[in-house]
Protein backbone atom coordinates (compact mmCIF):
# COMPACT_ATOMS: atom_id res chain seq x y z
CA UNK A 1 0.00 0.00 0.00
CA UNK A 2 2.66 2.48 0.98
CA UNK A 3 4.59 1.47 -2.14
CA UNK A 4 1.68 2.66 -4.24
CA UNK A 5 1.46 5.87 -2.21
CA UNK A 6 5.17 6.53 -2.72
CA UNK A 7 4.88 5.85 -6.45
CA UNK A 8 1.86 8.14 -6.68
CA UNK A 9 3.68 10.88 -4.82
CA UNK A 10 6.72 10.50 -7.05
CA UNK A 11 4.76 10.52 -10.29
CA UNK A 12 2.65 13.48 -9.13
CA UNK A 13 5.83 15.30 -8.19
CA UNK A 14 7.46 14.59 -11.56
CA UNK A 15 4.28 15.55 -13.43
CA UNK A 16 3.85 18.75 -11.44
CA UNK A 17 7.50 19.60 -11.93
CA UNK A 18 7.40 19.04 -15.68
CA UNK A 19 4.12 20.87 -16.00
CA UNK A 20 5.21 23.74 -13.81
CA UNK A 21 8.48 24.24 -15.63
CA UNK A 22 6.71 24.08 -19.00
CA UNK A 23 4.19 26.68 -17.84
CA UNK A 24 6.99 28.85 -16.58
CA UNK A 25 8.71 28.52 -19.94
CA UNK A 26 6.13 30.78 -21.57
CA UNK A 27 7.46 33.46 -19.24
CA UNK A 28 11.09 32.40 -19.70
CA UNK A 29 10.70 32.50 -23.46
CA UNK A 30 9.30 36.02 -23.44
CA UNK A 31 11.75 37.38 -20.93
CA UNK A 32 14.84 35.69 -22.30
CA UNK A 33 14.14 36.75 -25.84
CA UNK A 34 13.47 40.26 -24.58
CA UNK A 35 16.64 40.49 -22.54
CA UNK A 36 18.85 39.17 -25.32
CA UNK A 37 17.28 41.61 -27.78
CA UNK A 38 17.79 44.59 -25.42
CA UNK A 39 14.07 44.79 -24.63
CA UNK A 40 12.19 44.43 -21.36
CA UNK A 41 9.48 41.97 -22.31
CA UNK A 42 5.96 41.34 -21.12
CA UNK A 43 5.44 43.27 -17.87
CA UNK A 44 1.92 44.71 -18.02
CA UNK A 45 -0.24 42.06 -16.37
CA UNK A 46 -0.88 43.10 -12.78
CA UNK A 47 -2.74 41.61 -9.84
CA UNK A 48 -3.48 44.24 -7.18
CA UNK A 49 -0.72 46.41 -8.57
CA UNK A 50 1.93 43.67 -8.39
CA UNK A 51 3.74 42.92 -11.60
CA UNK A 52 6.01 40.10 -10.39
CA UNK A 53 8.36 40.60 -13.37
CA UNK A 54 5.57 39.72 -15.77
CA UNK A 55 4.92 36.27 -14.31
CA UNK A 56 1.18 36.90 -14.35
CA UNK A 57 1.20 36.89 -18.13
CA UNK A 58 1.31 33.09 -18.02
CA UNK A 59 -1.91 33.10 -15.97
CA UNK A 60 -3.47 35.72 -18.22
CA UNK A 61 -2.62 33.61 -21.27
CA UNK A 62 -4.09 30.52 -19.68
CA UNK A 63 -7.33 32.32 -18.84
CA UNK A 64 -7.52 33.78 -22.33
CA UNK A 65 -7.03 30.36 -23.92
CA UNK A 66 -9.70 28.81 -21.71
CA UNK A 67 -12.26 31.50 -22.42
CA UNK A 68 -11.87 31.46 -26.20
CA UNK A 69 -14.25 29.74 -28.56
CA UNK A 70 -13.29 26.19 -29.51
CA UNK A 71 -13.74 26.11 -33.23
CA UNK A 72 -14.05 22.93 -35.26
CA UNK A 73 -13.84 23.52 -39.01
CA UNK A 74 -16.42 22.16 -41.40
CA UNK A 75 -15.49 18.79 -42.85
CA UNK A 76 -13.02 18.03 -40.09
CA UNK A 77 -12.97 14.61 -38.52
CA UNK A 78 -14.30 15.65 -35.12
CA UNK A 79 -13.01 12.68 -33.16
CA UNK A 80 -9.47 12.86 -34.44
CA UNK A 81 -9.51 16.64 -34.36
CA UNK A 82 -10.33 16.60 -30.67
CA UNK A 83 -7.99 13.71 -29.94
CA UNK A 84 -4.86 15.14 -31.57
CA UNK A 85 -3.87 17.79 -29.00
CA UNK A 86 -4.31 15.28 -26.16
CA UNK A 87 -2.06 12.78 -27.91
CA UNK A 88 0.70 15.26 -28.48
CA UNK A 89 0.37 16.62 -24.95
CA UNK A 90 -0.01 13.38 -23.02
CA UNK A 91 2.83 11.47 -24.62
CA UNK A 92 5.22 14.33 -24.04
CA UNK A 93 4.27 14.26 -20.34
CA UNK A 94 4.29 10.47 -19.96
CA UNK A 95 7.90 10.28 -21.11
CA UNK A 96 8.97 12.06 -17.93
CA UNK A 97 8.08 8.95 -15.94
CA UNK A 98 11.32 7.23 -16.87
CA UNK A 99 13.68 10.10 -16.13
CA UNK A 100 15.56 9.76 -12.86
CA UNK A 101 15.43 13.01 -10.95
CA UNK A 102 17.54 12.02 -7.97
CA UNK A 103 19.67 9.46 -6.18
CA UNK A 104 18.36 6.69 -3.93
CA UNK A 105 16.55 8.17 -0.97
CA UNK A 106 16.72 6.04 2.17
CA UNK A 107 13.70 6.40 4.45
CA UNK A 108 13.82 3.96 7.34
CA UNK A 109 14.18 0.52 5.80
CA UNK A 110 13.05 1.61 2.36
CA UNK A 111 15.24 2.73 -0.53
CA UNK A 112 13.32 4.88 -2.95
CA UNK A 113 14.64 5.46 -6.44
CA UNK A 114 13.69 9.02 -7.33
CA UNK A 115 12.28 7.97 -10.68
CA UNK A 116 8.55 7.69 -11.32
CA UNK A 117 8.93 4.36 -13.10
CA UNK A 118 12.16 2.40 -12.81
CA UNK A 119 12.02 0.57 -16.08
CA UNK A 120 14.99 -1.36 -17.31
CA UNK A 121 14.17 -0.14 -20.82
CA UNK A 122 13.64 3.49 -19.80
CA UNK A 123 15.43 4.90 -22.82
CA UNK A 124 13.37 2.88 -25.27
CA UNK A 125 10.22 3.84 -23.41
CA UNK A 126 11.07 7.55 -23.70
CA UNK A 127 11.82 7.25 -27.39
CA UNK A 128 8.59 5.37 -27.97
CA UNK A 129 6.62 8.08 -26.22
CA UNK A 130 8.36 10.82 -28.15
CA UNK A 131 7.56 9.06 -31.41
CA UNK A 132 3.94 8.67 -30.35
CA UNK A 133 3.82 12.42 -29.91
CA UNK A 134 4.29 12.73 -33.67
CA UNK A 135 0.88 11.08 -34.12
CA UNK A 136 -0.73 14.06 -32.42
CA UNK A 137 0.91 16.43 -34.85
CA UNK A 138 0.12 14.35 -37.92
CA UNK A 139 -3.48 13.71 -36.89
CA UNK A 140 -4.00 17.40 -36.16
CA UNK A 141 -2.97 18.28 -39.68
CA UNK A 142 -4.82 15.47 -41.41
CA UNK A 143 -8.08 15.78 -39.49
CA UNK A 144 -8.56 19.54 -39.75
CA UNK A 145 -9.45 19.50 -43.46
CA UNK A 146 -7.10 22.32 -44.30
CA UNK A 147 -4.40 22.17 -46.93
CA UNK A 148 -1.95 24.23 -44.95
CA UNK A 149 -2.44 22.14 -41.83
CA UNK A 150 -1.97 19.03 -43.97
CA UNK A 151 1.24 20.43 -45.42
CA UNK A 152 2.44 21.25 -41.92
CA UNK A 153 1.78 17.75 -40.67
CA UNK A 154 3.50 16.20 -43.69
CA UNK A 155 6.55 18.31 -42.96
CA UNK A 156 6.34 17.34 -39.31
CA UNK A 157 6.24 13.65 -40.20
CA UNK A 158 9.22 13.94 -42.56
CA UNK A 159 11.22 15.99 -40.09
CA UNK A 160 10.47 13.77 -37.11
CA UNK A 161 11.47 10.62 -38.99
CA UNK A 162 14.68 12.21 -40.21
CA UNK A 163 15.72 13.51 -36.84
CA UNK A 164 14.49 10.70 -34.63
CA UNK A 165 16.72 8.27 -36.50
CA UNK A 166 19.67 10.53 -35.81
CA UNK A 167 18.62 10.85 -32.19
CA UNK A 168 18.40 7.10 -31.77
CA UNK A 169 21.70 6.54 -33.56
CA UNK A 170 23.39 9.26 -31.50
CA UNK A 171 22.45 7.69 -28.18
CA UNK A 172 23.63 4.29 -29.42
CA UNK A 173 27.15 5.46 -28.60
CA UNK A 174 26.13 6.36 -25.07
CA UNK A 175 24.37 3.03 -24.60
CA UNK A 176 27.47 1.20 -25.81
CA UNK A 177 29.72 3.07 -23.40
CA UNK A 178 27.50 2.68 -20.34
CA UNK A 179 26.14 -0.68 -21.40
CA UNK A 180 22.60 -0.18 -20.12
CA UNK A 181 19.17 1.10 -21.14
CA UNK A 182 18.11 1.75 -17.57
CA UNK A 183 18.50 5.46 -17.03
CA UNK A 184 18.97 5.26 -13.27
CA UNK A 185 21.76 2.73 -13.74
CA UNK A 186 23.18 4.83 -16.55
CA UNK A 187 23.36 7.84 -14.24
CA UNK A 188 24.99 5.68 -11.56
CA UNK A 189 27.61 4.58 -14.07
CA UNK A 190 28.16 8.20 -15.06
CA UNK A 191 29.32 8.74 -11.48
CA UNK A 192 32.64 7.04 -12.25
CA UNK A 193 35.78 9.10 -12.83
CA UNK A 194 38.43 9.21 -15.51
CA UNK A 195 41.89 10.80 -15.82
CA UNK A 196 42.99 9.89 -12.32
CA UNK A 197 39.73 10.88 -10.70
CA UNK A 198 39.60 14.42 -12.05
CA UNK A 199 37.09 14.13 -14.87
CA UNK A 200 33.64 12.66 -14.21
CA UNK A 201 32.65 10.01 -16.74
CA UNK A 202 29.74 12.02 -18.09
CA UNK A 203 28.31 11.37 -21.53
CA UNK A 204 29.55 14.69 -22.87
CA UNK A 205 33.17 13.74 -22.10
CA UNK A 206 33.06 10.20 -23.42
CA UNK A 207 30.75 10.93 -26.38
CA UNK A 208 31.26 14.57 -27.47
CA UNK A 209 30.20 13.96 -31.07
CA UNK A 210 27.04 12.16 -29.95
CA UNK A 211 26.30 15.12 -27.72
CA UNK A 212 26.43 17.60 -30.60
CA UNK A 213 24.34 15.33 -32.82
CA UNK A 214 21.81 14.71 -30.09
CA UNK A 215 21.58 18.42 -29.30
CA UNK A 216 20.83 19.23 -32.93
CA UNK A 217 18.33 16.41 -33.35
CA UNK A 218 16.69 17.29 -30.05
CA UNK A 219 16.29 20.90 -31.09
CA UNK A 220 14.62 19.60 -34.25
CA UNK A 221 12.44 17.31 -32.16
CA UNK A 222 10.95 20.23 -30.23
CA UNK A 223 9.78 21.80 -33.53
CA UNK A 224 11.04 25.22 -32.51
CA UNK A 225 12.64 27.88 -34.60
CA UNK A 226 15.71 26.73 -36.40
CA UNK A 227 13.62 23.65 -37.20
CA UNK A 228 10.08 25.04 -37.09
CA UNK A 229 9.11 23.88 -40.57
CA UNK A 230 5.98 22.04 -39.33
CA UNK A 231 4.77 25.29 -37.81
CA UNK A 232 6.25 27.69 -40.32
CA UNK A 233 4.71 30.72 -38.67
CA UNK A 234 5.72 32.95 -41.54
CA UNK A 235 4.07 30.95 -44.31
CA UNK A 236 1.76 28.01 -43.58
CA UNK A 237 1.02 28.47 -39.84
CA UNK A 238 1.37 24.73 -39.67
CA UNK A 239 -0.50 21.73 -38.40
CA UNK A 240 -2.44 23.63 -35.73
CA UNK A 241 -3.74 26.38 -37.98
CA UNK A 242 -7.37 25.37 -37.36
CA UNK A 243 -7.08 25.04 -33.60
CA UNK A 244 -8.24 27.68 -31.18
CA UNK A 245 -8.67 28.07 -27.47
CA UNK A 246 -7.10 25.62 -25.09
CA UNK A 247 -6.55 23.00 -27.79
CA UNK A 248 -4.14 25.36 -29.48
CA UNK A 249 -2.75 26.06 -26.02
CA UNK A 250 -2.11 22.35 -25.57
CA UNK A 251 -0.06 22.17 -28.76
CA UNK A 252 1.81 25.22 -27.62
CA UNK A 253 2.41 23.71 -24.21
CA UNK A 254 3.36 20.35 -25.75
CA UNK A 255 6.23 22.07 -27.56
CA UNK A 256 7.43 23.55 -24.29
CA UNK A 257 7.03 20.25 -22.43
CA UNK A 258 9.08 18.62 -25.18
CA UNK A 259 11.73 21.27 -24.63
CA UNK A 260 11.86 20.38 -20.95
CA UNK A 261 11.85 16.67 -21.79
CA UNK A 262 14.68 17.00 -24.23
CA UNK A 263 16.64 19.11 -21.74
CA UNK A 264 16.08 16.48 -19.04
CA UNK A 265 17.08 13.70 -21.41
CA UNK A 266 20.25 15.52 -22.44
CA UNK A 267 21.06 16.10 -18.80
CA UNK A 268 20.57 12.44 -18.00
CA UNK A 269 22.50 11.09 -20.95
CA UNK A 270 25.29 13.60 -21.32
CA UNK A 271 25.65 15.70 -18.19
CA UNK A 272 25.48 13.04 -15.53
CA UNK A 273 21.84 13.45 -14.53
CA UNK A 274 21.67 14.14 -10.83
CA UNK A 275 25.39 13.53 -10.30
CA UNK A 276 27.27 16.30 -8.54
CA UNK A 277 30.99 16.32 -9.39
CA UNK A 278 33.01 14.46 -6.71
CA UNK A 279 29.89 13.71 -4.64
CA UNK A 280 29.60 10.05 -3.68
CA UNK A 281 26.73 8.59 -1.62
CA UNK A 282 28.51 9.42 1.64
CA UNK A 283 29.92 12.87 0.86
CA UNK A 284 32.38 14.76 -1.28
CA UNK A 285 35.70 13.12 -2.18
CA UNK A 286 37.81 15.70 -3.95
CA UNK A 287 40.62 14.50 -6.22
CA UNK A 288 43.04 16.80 -4.34
CA UNK A 289 42.35 14.84 -1.18
CA UNK A 290 39.60 16.72 0.59
CA UNK A 291 36.62 14.94 2.10
CA UNK A 292 33.32 16.32 3.38
CA UNK A 293 31.04 13.72 4.93
CA UNK A 294 27.33 14.12 4.19
CA UNK A 295 24.34 12.00 5.16
CA UNK A 296 21.85 10.59 2.69
CA UNK A 297 19.25 13.38 2.63
CA UNK A 298 21.56 16.33 1.81
CA UNK A 299 23.23 14.18 -0.85
CA UNK A 300 19.86 13.47 -2.46
CA UNK A 301 18.80 17.11 -2.22
CA UNK A 302 22.09 18.23 -3.78
CA UNK A 303 21.48 15.69 -6.54
CA UNK A 304 18.00 17.03 -7.27
CA UNK A 305 19.36 20.58 -7.23
CA UNK A 306 22.14 19.61 -9.62
CA UNK A 307 19.64 17.92 -11.93
CA UNK A 308 17.49 21.04 -11.87
CA UNK A 309 20.43 23.35 -12.60
CA UNK A 310 21.58 21.21 -15.51
CA UNK A 311 18.06 21.07 -16.96
CA UNK A 312 17.81 24.85 -16.61
CA UNK A 313 21.09 25.24 -18.44
CA UNK A 314 19.86 23.12 -21.35
CA UNK A 315 16.56 24.98 -21.44
CA UNK A 316 18.52 28.22 -21.56
CA UNK A 317 20.63 26.83 -24.39
CA UNK A 318 17.61 25.64 -26.38
CA UNK A 319 15.91 28.99 -25.87
CA UNK A 320 19.05 30.83 -26.97
CA UNK A 321 19.21 28.67 -30.06
CA UNK A 322 15.56 29.33 -30.76
CA UNK A 323 15.99 33.10 -30.48
CA UNK A 324 19.34 33.35 -32.25
CA UNK A 325 19.18 31.40 -35.47
CA UNK A 326 17.03 31.89 -38.53
CA UNK A 327 15.19 28.86 -39.76
CA UNK A 328 16.33 26.33 -42.27
CA UNK A 329 14.89 25.99 -45.71
CA UNK A 330 13.11 22.67 -46.18
CA UNK A 331 15.78 21.17 -48.43
CA UNK A 332 18.52 22.36 -46.07
CA UNK A 333 16.69 20.70 -43.21
CA UNK A 334 16.49 17.39 -45.05
CA UNK A 335 20.11 17.67 -46.20
CA UNK A 336 21.26 18.30 -42.67
CA UNK A 337 19.21 15.43 -41.29
CA UNK A 338 19.95 12.73 -43.83
CA UNK A 339 23.30 13.69 -45.33
CA UNK A 340 25.14 15.15 -42.34
CA UNK A 341 23.68 14.08 -39.01
CA UNK A 342 22.75 10.50 -39.85
CA UNK A 343 26.15 9.52 -41.40
CA UNK A 344 27.93 11.32 -38.58
CA UNK A 345 25.98 9.39 -35.97
CA UNK A 346 26.72 6.11 -37.77
CA UNK A 347 30.40 7.00 -37.85
CA UNK A 348 30.16 7.74 -34.15
CA UNK A 349 28.74 4.28 -33.48
CA UNK A 350 31.53 2.63 -35.48
CA UNK A 351 34.23 4.71 -33.77
CA UNK A 352 32.81 3.99 -30.34
CA UNK A 353 32.73 0.26 -31.08
CA UNK A 354 36.35 0.28 -32.24
CA UNK A 355 37.52 2.26 -29.23
CA UNK A 356 35.63 0.01 -26.80
CA UNK A 357 37.19 -3.09 -28.31
CA UNK A 358 40.66 -1.52 -28.30
CA UNK A 359 40.33 -0.52 -24.65
CA UNK A 360 39.31 -3.99 -23.57
CA UNK B 1 42.45 42.86 -72.75
CA UNK B 2 40.61 45.70 -71.01
CA UNK B 3 37.49 43.59 -70.95
CA UNK B 4 36.80 43.04 -67.20
CA UNK B 5 35.17 39.67 -67.90
CA UNK B 6 38.26 38.38 -69.68
CA UNK B 7 40.47 39.69 -66.91
CA UNK B 8 38.37 38.00 -64.27
CA UNK B 9 38.39 34.75 -66.23
CA UNK B 10 42.17 34.77 -66.33
CA UNK B 11 42.28 35.50 -62.61
CA UNK B 12 39.98 32.58 -61.89
CA UNK B 13 41.92 30.26 -64.18
CA UNK B 14 45.08 31.18 -62.37
CA UNK B 15 43.41 30.83 -58.98
CA UNK B 16 41.91 27.42 -59.66
CA UNK B 17 44.89 26.20 -61.74
CA UNK B 18 42.80 24.57 -64.48
CA UNK B 19 45.76 22.88 -66.18
CA UNK B 20 46.41 19.85 -63.94
CA UNK B 21 45.13 16.23 -64.26
CA UNK B 22 42.00 16.81 -62.17
CA UNK B 23 41.27 20.05 -63.92
CA UNK B 24 37.70 19.04 -64.70
CA UNK B 25 36.87 19.08 -60.98
CA UNK B 26 38.30 22.52 -60.54
CA UNK B 27 36.64 23.68 -63.75
CA UNK B 28 33.22 23.02 -62.22
CA UNK B 29 34.31 24.91 -59.15
CA UNK B 30 35.52 27.73 -61.32
CA UNK B 31 32.25 27.90 -63.19
CA UNK B 32 30.44 28.13 -59.90
CA UNK B 33 32.73 30.94 -58.78
CA UNK B 34 32.15 32.68 -62.11
CA UNK B 35 28.40 32.45 -61.66
CA UNK B 36 28.57 33.73 -58.12
CA UNK B 37 30.54 36.80 -59.16
CA UNK B 38 33.01 37.96 -56.59
CA UNK B 39 31.51 35.94 -53.76
CA UNK B 40 34.14 34.06 -51.83
CA UNK B 41 33.95 30.28 -51.73
CA UNK B 42 33.25 29.08 -48.22
CA UNK B 43 35.88 26.86 -46.72
CA UNK B 44 35.03 23.42 -45.43
CA UNK B 45 35.09 24.61 -41.84
CA UNK B 46 32.72 27.47 -42.64
CA UNK B 47 30.42 25.06 -44.45
CA UNK B 48 29.89 23.03 -41.27
CA UNK B 49 27.93 26.02 -39.86
CA UNK B 50 29.81 25.61 -36.61
CA UNK B 51 31.74 28.93 -36.59
CA UNK B 52 28.63 30.94 -37.39
CA UNK B 53 26.58 29.01 -34.85
CA UNK B 54 29.11 29.72 -32.14
CA UNK B 55 29.51 33.38 -33.03
CA UNK B 56 25.72 33.78 -33.14
CA UNK B 57 25.17 32.23 -29.73
CA UNK B 58 28.14 34.20 -28.40
CA UNK B 59 26.64 37.49 -29.56
CA UNK B 60 23.17 36.92 -28.16
CA UNK B 61 24.57 35.48 -24.94
CA UNK B 62 26.74 38.56 -24.47
CA UNK B 63 23.66 40.75 -24.74
CA UNK B 64 21.68 38.38 -22.51
CA UNK B 65 24.14 38.27 -19.64
CA UNK B 66 25.03 41.94 -19.81
CA UNK B 67 21.38 43.02 -19.77
CA UNK B 68 20.45 40.42 -17.16
CA UNK B 69 23.22 41.71 -14.89
CA UNK B 70 22.08 45.30 -15.22
CA UNK B 71 18.42 44.34 -14.73
CA UNK B 72 19.37 42.64 -11.46
CA UNK B 73 21.46 45.66 -10.39
CA UNK B 74 18.49 47.92 -11.16
CA UNK B 75 16.26 45.76 -8.99
CA UNK B 76 18.59 46.33 -6.03
CA UNK B 77 18.85 49.99 -6.96
CA UNK B 78 22.37 50.16 -8.42
CA UNK B 79 23.70 51.50 -11.73
CA UNK B 80 20.42 53.19 -12.54
CA UNK B 81 22.09 55.37 -15.18
CA UNK B 82 23.21 52.38 -17.29
CA UNK B 83 20.35 51.21 -19.44
CA UNK B 84 19.68 47.48 -19.66
CA UNK B 85 17.15 47.86 -22.49
CA UNK B 86 17.02 50.24 -25.40
CA UNK B 87 13.22 50.39 -25.37
CA UNK B 88 11.00 53.06 -23.82
CA UNK B 89 8.06 52.01 -21.67
CA UNK B 90 5.83 54.18 -23.78
CA UNK B 91 2.83 55.64 -22.00
CA UNK B 92 4.83 56.24 -18.82
CA UNK B 93 8.16 57.02 -20.37
CA UNK B 94 8.28 59.11 -23.52
CA UNK B 95 11.04 59.39 -26.02
CA UNK B 96 12.72 62.80 -26.31
CA UNK B 97 11.40 64.40 -29.49
CA UNK B 98 13.48 66.19 -32.08
CA UNK B 99 13.29 69.99 -31.83
CA UNK B 100 12.03 70.34 -35.39
CA UNK B 101 9.61 67.41 -35.27
CA UNK B 102 6.16 68.33 -36.58
CA UNK B 103 3.57 67.25 -34.04
CA UNK B 104 -0.06 68.26 -33.45
CA UNK B 105 -0.92 71.86 -34.34
CA UNK B 106 -1.82 74.64 -31.95
CA UNK B 107 -3.01 78.21 -32.44
CA UNK B 108 -0.82 80.72 -30.66
CA UNK B 109 -2.42 83.42 -28.54
CA UNK B 110 -2.13 87.14 -28.04
CA UNK B 111 -1.65 88.58 -24.57
CA UNK B 112 -5.42 88.70 -24.07
CA UNK B 113 -5.77 85.00 -24.96
CA UNK B 114 -7.41 85.68 -28.31
CA UNK B 115 -5.91 83.87 -31.31
CA UNK B 116 -3.00 85.52 -33.05
CA UNK B 117 -4.51 84.43 -36.34
CA UNK B 118 -5.75 87.21 -38.65
CA UNK B 119 -7.72 84.90 -40.91
CA UNK B 120 -5.59 85.70 -43.94
CA UNK B 121 -6.40 82.28 -45.40
CA UNK B 122 -2.78 81.61 -46.35
CA UNK B 123 -2.71 78.27 -44.55
CA UNK B 124 -6.05 77.24 -45.96
CA UNK B 125 -4.77 78.07 -49.44
CA UNK B 126 -1.42 76.32 -49.13
CA UNK B 127 -2.71 73.20 -47.40
CA UNK B 128 -2.20 70.28 -49.83
CA UNK B 129 -4.67 68.10 -47.95
CA UNK B 130 -7.25 70.88 -47.66
CA UNK B 131 -7.82 70.12 -44.05
CA UNK B 132 -8.05 73.71 -42.77
CA UNK B 133 -11.28 75.64 -42.99
CA UNK B 134 -11.35 79.19 -41.61
CA UNK B 135 -14.45 81.31 -41.12
CA UNK B 136 -13.27 84.93 -41.00
CA UNK B 137 -14.98 87.71 -39.10
CA UNK B 138 -14.39 91.41 -38.54
CA UNK B 139 -12.22 92.16 -35.54
CA UNK B 140 -13.49 94.91 -33.17
CA UNK B 141 -9.97 96.33 -32.88
CA UNK B 142 -9.40 98.56 -35.94
CA UNK B 143 -5.67 97.72 -35.92
CA UNK B 144 -6.44 94.08 -36.61
CA UNK B 145 -8.41 93.53 -39.75
CA UNK B 146 -9.97 90.10 -39.21
CA UNK B 147 -9.98 87.20 -36.79
CA UNK B 148 -11.06 83.56 -37.22
CA UNK B 149 -14.60 83.15 -35.98
CA UNK B 150 -13.97 79.41 -36.42
CA UNK B 151 -10.82 77.55 -37.29
CA UNK B 152 -11.46 73.96 -38.28
CA UNK B 153 -8.54 71.60 -38.74
CA UNK B 154 -9.33 68.03 -39.74
CA UNK B 155 -6.48 65.89 -38.42
CA UNK B 156 -7.96 62.93 -40.24
CA UNK B 157 -6.96 64.61 -43.49
CA UNK B 158 -3.82 66.43 -42.34
CA UNK B 159 -0.56 65.09 -43.79
CA UNK B 160 1.66 66.89 -41.27
CA UNK B 161 3.60 68.64 -44.04
CA UNK B 162 3.99 71.81 -41.98
CA UNK B 163 3.25 74.17 -44.92
CA UNK B 164 0.67 76.03 -42.80
CA UNK B 165 3.35 76.81 -40.24
CA UNK B 166 5.81 77.88 -42.93
CA UNK B 167 3.35 80.13 -44.67
CA UNK B 168 1.79 81.85 -41.65
CA UNK B 169 2.76 85.56 -41.62
CA UNK B 170 1.69 86.01 -38.01
CA UNK B 171 3.28 82.96 -36.38
CA UNK B 172 -0.27 82.05 -35.43
CA UNK B 173 -0.13 78.31 -36.07
CA UNK B 174 2.63 76.07 -34.82
CA UNK B 175 3.26 72.34 -34.76
CA UNK B 176 5.24 72.13 -31.54
CA UNK B 177 2.87 70.64 -28.99
CA UNK B 178 4.74 67.33 -28.88
CA UNK B 179 1.40 65.52 -28.99
CA UNK B 180 1.62 62.39 -31.12
CA UNK B 181 -1.26 60.27 -29.88
CA UNK B 182 -4.09 61.99 -31.71
CA UNK B 183 -6.11 58.83 -32.21
CA UNK B 184 -9.87 58.94 -31.70
CA UNK B 185 -12.78 56.55 -31.97
CA UNK B 186 -14.62 58.48 -34.73
CA UNK B 187 -13.76 60.65 -37.70
CA UNK B 188 -15.80 63.49 -36.24
CA UNK B 189 -13.63 63.72 -33.18
CA UNK B 190 -10.55 63.99 -35.39
CA UNK B 191 -11.87 67.40 -36.45
CA UNK B 192 -10.37 70.07 -34.22
CA UNK B 193 -12.04 73.44 -33.78
CA UNK B 194 -10.55 76.71 -32.60
CA UNK B 195 -11.16 75.98 -28.96
CA UNK B 196 -9.44 72.60 -29.04
CA UNK B 197 -6.52 73.98 -31.02
CA UNK B 198 -5.97 76.72 -28.47
CA UNK B 199 -6.05 74.44 -25.44
CA UNK B 200 -2.68 73.76 -23.98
Amino acid sequence: MSDIAIKLLLSCGTLAGAFGIAGLLTWVERKQSAVMQDRIGANRATIFGFKALGLFHAIADFLKMLSKEEFIPQGANKFLFNLAPYLSFTFALVAFAAIPIGDRLIVGIRTIDLQAANLNIALIFIFAMMSMGVYGVVLAGVSSNNNYAFLGSMRAAAQMIAYEITMGAAIMGVIMVFNTLDLQMLVHREGAYMLGGWLPKWGIFVQPLAFILFLTAAAAETKRTPFDLPEGEAEIIGYFVEYSGMKFGMFFLADLIETVLVAALMTTLFLGGWQVPYLLPDGFYFPWGGHIALSNIPVVLLGILSFFIKVSFFIWLLMSVRWTFPRFRYDQLMNLGWKVLLPASLVNIALTAVVIILLK
Amino acid sequence: MDNPNQKRRQELEKYFDVQGPFAFLRLAQMKRAWRQGNRRQLTWWENTYIPTLISGIWLTSKHFFRNLGFHILHLVGLCKDVRAAVTYQYPEQKRPLGLRLRTRHRLTKREDDSPRCVACMMCETVCPARCIEITAAEHPDPNIEKYPAEFILDLGKCVYCGFCVEVCPEDAIRMDTGILNTSEYSRESMIYNKKRLMEE
